[in-house]
């Protein structure tokens, strides 16, 4: 059947190539990951896998692309108000309709938006800055803010677009709920304005998806995907026999040790890039002793000197050939290279030097070193309990008698949440690419708003004003200037440990000309077909 | 008989009250689903909010005793992860563990005494010796293993079979049946195989050593001595007499193969209800663990009963001896 459909798919490429009309073509694209979706209601999970289908389905008003660049959606421009540096102003692409044939107006932005603010929402923290959205046409909506907030088109590129009217009619008005004990409309029917509408679903086995013909981007992107069957395949030795045997034309998360296999199979290839997603090690630096350790009294990690002969201690170069198989790029920062706030000085990292290090830390008085528990998840990044094997031998030869704790991710982030980790291992991906998000996150003192997964327990009250100061400061060159102070602060305090950036592989079928998106998230509109 | 059958009715009650009990004191060892709610933007209020919402911050005997009353009024609860009653979830998702089940345990059966009764009457032959030594294999394989071997040998090498999934299902009622079309019933052979071989080689070897027993005992003596053709003492006279542990074991083993369905299915991306488990222990999705726990249980303790009502009606000497009390 595919290789009828491929003929077929050729044959109109053929016949393309050779009249002058551009017509799409047939192609049907298998497509498996590890985990499924968890909802379709757009604003009710900030999670990867929900997010890459619900792109396919709906779409925000600014949305990234497979660079993860920031491209008009169903915004065509936005820019803030003339006079009023506390709004933004947003136009609308006009003559987009839903999959069901409603118009797409400046009412729906407002709803969507009202909708993505409520409790029940998982998108909330990031509109958290807005107050007002108002409909001033219906091609233009305003949103107000509570300051001005430069970097706000960054928070909407995962906020989708539903029909109000649609909302209305099935009583999807508020996000899914978990107390509310009824499954709601929209957790297994979506309407969007996306370039692929939804045909059926089943969670966990397949949901399949045809091409939306009235797509307003018909002629701006390739489109030539016609169908989409999407597998989640959790086991991955299965996930990649899958693909092996040409039951499936695409697949992310490739496990590393199969990347070889993959690549040498003939008609398939491998494409890679630099994810979203920096490992680290956190230290609780804030408390005045640590629970898992065995110096009374004092906290080790209080000391910056101790911190910084960890830091040289652990051999990046080490990791990324032995456990990761050279899949990852070691960085001394914990942002990725597309982040702004990012320079290649603060990438570099120390080189690894075991008698330097011993030498820092008989300085710090803890030459006979001492004894720690770690925490690492086991399940949740690319051989993150294999990393932290090798940290802790690392941790050894300082002296650093290290007890390693692998557990499952619902185990080990609970630790963080709750302060009760005096080492752990944390990734983080910034979907907003500032380097803002990662200090509210990371480095603020932990206070109601900010500094949840302040881990570190660190709390600098000039830092935390200067964190602060980023959301409303408008003049973007001085707001870069306070990023790299902060930076500059961050490093030379070394809280966390950074180790690498993870590398993101896609596997598939070598007819498929797709680049890797560095968000993990697939925009199947963009996928061409040699 | 009614005495006992309410006895037993009431102890399965008291065994199912237990389970749950003992499963809710362990979910507090896997996890906090909190994290996996709210995902990376969440605030300190959220999580105390969400934890108040679920209830998650209450012990667990009261958590396990809100569980209770939700099912005593038929609310499984809603699942965590997917947002939508439980009940509808499992309803779903069980025809696919069923029918998988029900062919493994099929294909054990049916093997498993043919080559059985082949190994017991040629006993020294070299197909039987190659037969027991295969059968090893079986025996001592990790499930997930010969999963794996067969995906490797059948779908990527050879590309006869899926390496994963249901294939086609057709819908009738509630039912969702992949036996009824061609893609379904390729997808089925790899899981089943995988899932019943274990349950095959154990049927084989009693089958085999029971005949073994049997060919020895008097009546087949006789029998020979009658004349009577082998065919005619080999399978009506000696198989069936081994054929009553055999319908034992095979009983027993019915509700190992649906829980042990759970490796077989994270092999196969199979969407019955052992995937579902373990997709629910990773998210911590506590309504979906309890409410699978209690319908496995459900599932041994009807099994076991049922079992002891056959005993009751197949040996008379079982109701005599019990007659009297337990």
């Amino acid at each position: 059947m595919t290789t009828a459909t491929k003929i077929v798919g050729a044959a109109l490429t053929a016949a393309l190539l050779a009249g002058t009309s551009v017509m799409a073509s047939a192609e049907t694209l298998r497509w498996a990951r590890a985990g499924d979706s968890l909802t379709l209601d757009p604003h009710a999970q900030n999670e990867g896998p929900t997010h890459a289908l619900a792109h396919q389905i709906y779409e925000p008003l600014i949305s990234p692309d497979m660079a993860a660049q920031q491209i008009p959606a169903l915004a065509t421009e936005w820019y803030v108000k003339d006079g009023d540096p506390n709004v933004w102003v947003f136009e609308l692409r006009e003559g987009v309709k839903f999959h069901d044939g409603a118009d797409f107006t400046a009412e729906d932005v407002v709803f969507s938006i009202n909708r993505a603010k409520m409790p029940d929402s998982d998108m909330k923290e990031l509109l958290v800055s807005i107050t007002e959205v108002r409909a001033v046409d219906d091609y233009t909506v305003e949103m107000v803010t509570d300051g001005p907030n430069p970097i706000l088109p960054n928070n909407l590129t995962n906020t989708f677009m539903m029909d109000k009217g649609w909302a209305e009619a099935n009583d999807v008005t508020k996000p899914q709920d978990f107390e509310g004990g009824e499954e709601t409309y929209a957790v297994r029917n979506a309407n969007g304005t996306g370039p692929f509408r939804l045909v059926s679903r089943e969670p966990d086995t397949r949901t399949v998806l045809e091409r939306n013909e009235d797509y307003w981007g018909m002629d701006d992107f390739p489109m030539e995907v016609s169908e989409i069957i999407y597998t989640p395949i959790q086991n991955a030795a299965t996930r990649v026999a899958a693909l092996l045997s040409g039951e499936v034309d695409f697949i992310q998360d490739v496990p590393v040790q199969d990347l070889e296999r993959v690549g040498d199979s003939e008609g398939l290839i491998v494409n890679k890039t630099a994810q979203n997603r920096t490992i680290f090690f956190g230290l609780n630096v804030g408390s005045d002793d640590l629970e898992n350790d065995t110096v009374e009294g004092e906290n080790p990690f209080a000391n910056k000197q101790v911190r910084k002969a960890m830091n040289m201690a652990i051999n990046r170069e080490a990791i990324q050939q032995v456990v990761m198989r050279g899949q990852s790029a070691p960085t001394g920062v914990i942002i990725p290279p597309f982040v702004n706030g990012w320079t290649e000085e603060l990438d570099q990292y120390p080189e690894a030097d075991v008698e330097a290090a011993k030498a820092m830390m008989d300085e710090a008085g803890y030459g006979d070193g001492f004894t720690v528990t770690l925490h690492c998840p086991n399940d949740r990044y690319i051989n993150d309990e294999a990393i932290c094997q090798a940290v802790v031998g690392m941790m050894g030869q300082i002296g650093i008698d290290v007890n390693l704790v692998a557990q499952t991710k619902a185990n080990h982030f609970p630790l963080i949440s709750n302060r009760e980790t005096d080492f752990y291992m944390l990734g983080w991906g910034v979907p907003t690419f500032d380097s803002e998000y990662v200090f509210n996150f990371l480095v603020h003192s932990t206070t109601d708003e900010r500094g949840s997964w302040n881990g570190a327990q660190y709390s600098n009250p000039e830092l935390d004003a200067k964190i602060q100061s980023l959301a409303s400061e408008t003049d973007l060159e001085k707001r870069n200037q306070t990023i790299a102070e902060i930076w500059e602060v961050v490093q030379d305090e070394t809280i966390y440990l950074p180790v690498h950036n993870q590398v993101l592989n896609w596997g598939m079928t070598e007819n498929i000309v797709f680049p890797v998106q560095p968000e993990d998230q697939p925009h199947f509109k963009f996928m061409q077909f040699n | 008989m009614l005495a006992f059958i309410i006895r037993r009715v009431l102890q399965s009650v008291v065994v199912l009250l237990i389970v749950g009990l003992v499963a809710f004191s362990l979910f507090r060892f896997v996890g906090d689903p909190i994290d996996n709610l709210l995902g990376q933007e969440r605030t300190i209020e959220d999580i105390e909010r969400l934890r108040g919402e679920l209830g998650l911050d209450q012990p667990f005997p009261v958590q396990y005793f809100n569980f209770l009353q939700g099912i005593s009024q038929g609310n499984f609860g809603v699942s965590y992860r997917q947002g939508r009653p439980v009940a509808d979830i499992l309803v779903e998702r069980l025809p696919a563990t069923l029918e998988l089940a029900a062919i493994s345990a099929l294909f054990a059966m049916i093997l498993g005494v043919t080559l059985g009764v082949y190994t017991a009457i040629r006993r020294d032959g070299w197909l039987s010796n190659a037969i027991m030594t295969a059968s090893l294999i079986g025996v001592s394989l990790p499930t997930f293993l010969i999963g794996i071997l067969l995906i490797y040998v059948f779908a990527v090498e050879l590309g006869w079979l899926p390496s994963f999934g249901r294939g086609e299902t057709v819908q009738i009622g509630w039912w969702s049946t992949g036996l009824l079309t061609a893609s379904g019933l390729k997808a089925i052979i790899l899981p089943a195989i995988t899932l019943g071989l274990y349950q095959m080689t154990l049927i084989m070897r009693l089958v085999r050593s029971e005949m073994l027993e049997v060919l020895r005992s008097d009546y087949v003596k006789f029998a020979r001595a009658r004349g009577l053709p082998q065919r005619s003492v080999y399978f009506r006279h000696a198989l069936k007499n081994t054929l009553v542990p055999v319908i034992t074991i095979t009983g027993l083993q019915l509700g190992s193969i649906i829980a042990f369905a759970i490796i077989t299915e994270t092999v196969f991306q199979w969407p019955g209800v052992g995937l579902l488990f373990i997709n629910s222990i990773q998210f911590v999705d506590i309504p979906v663990m309890a409410s699978y726990l209690m319908l496995i249980s459900v599932m041994f303790v009807v099994i076991n009963l049922i079992v002891d009502l056959l005993y009751f009606a197949i040996d008379p000497r079982l109701s005599a001896s019990r007659g009297g009390g337990h």
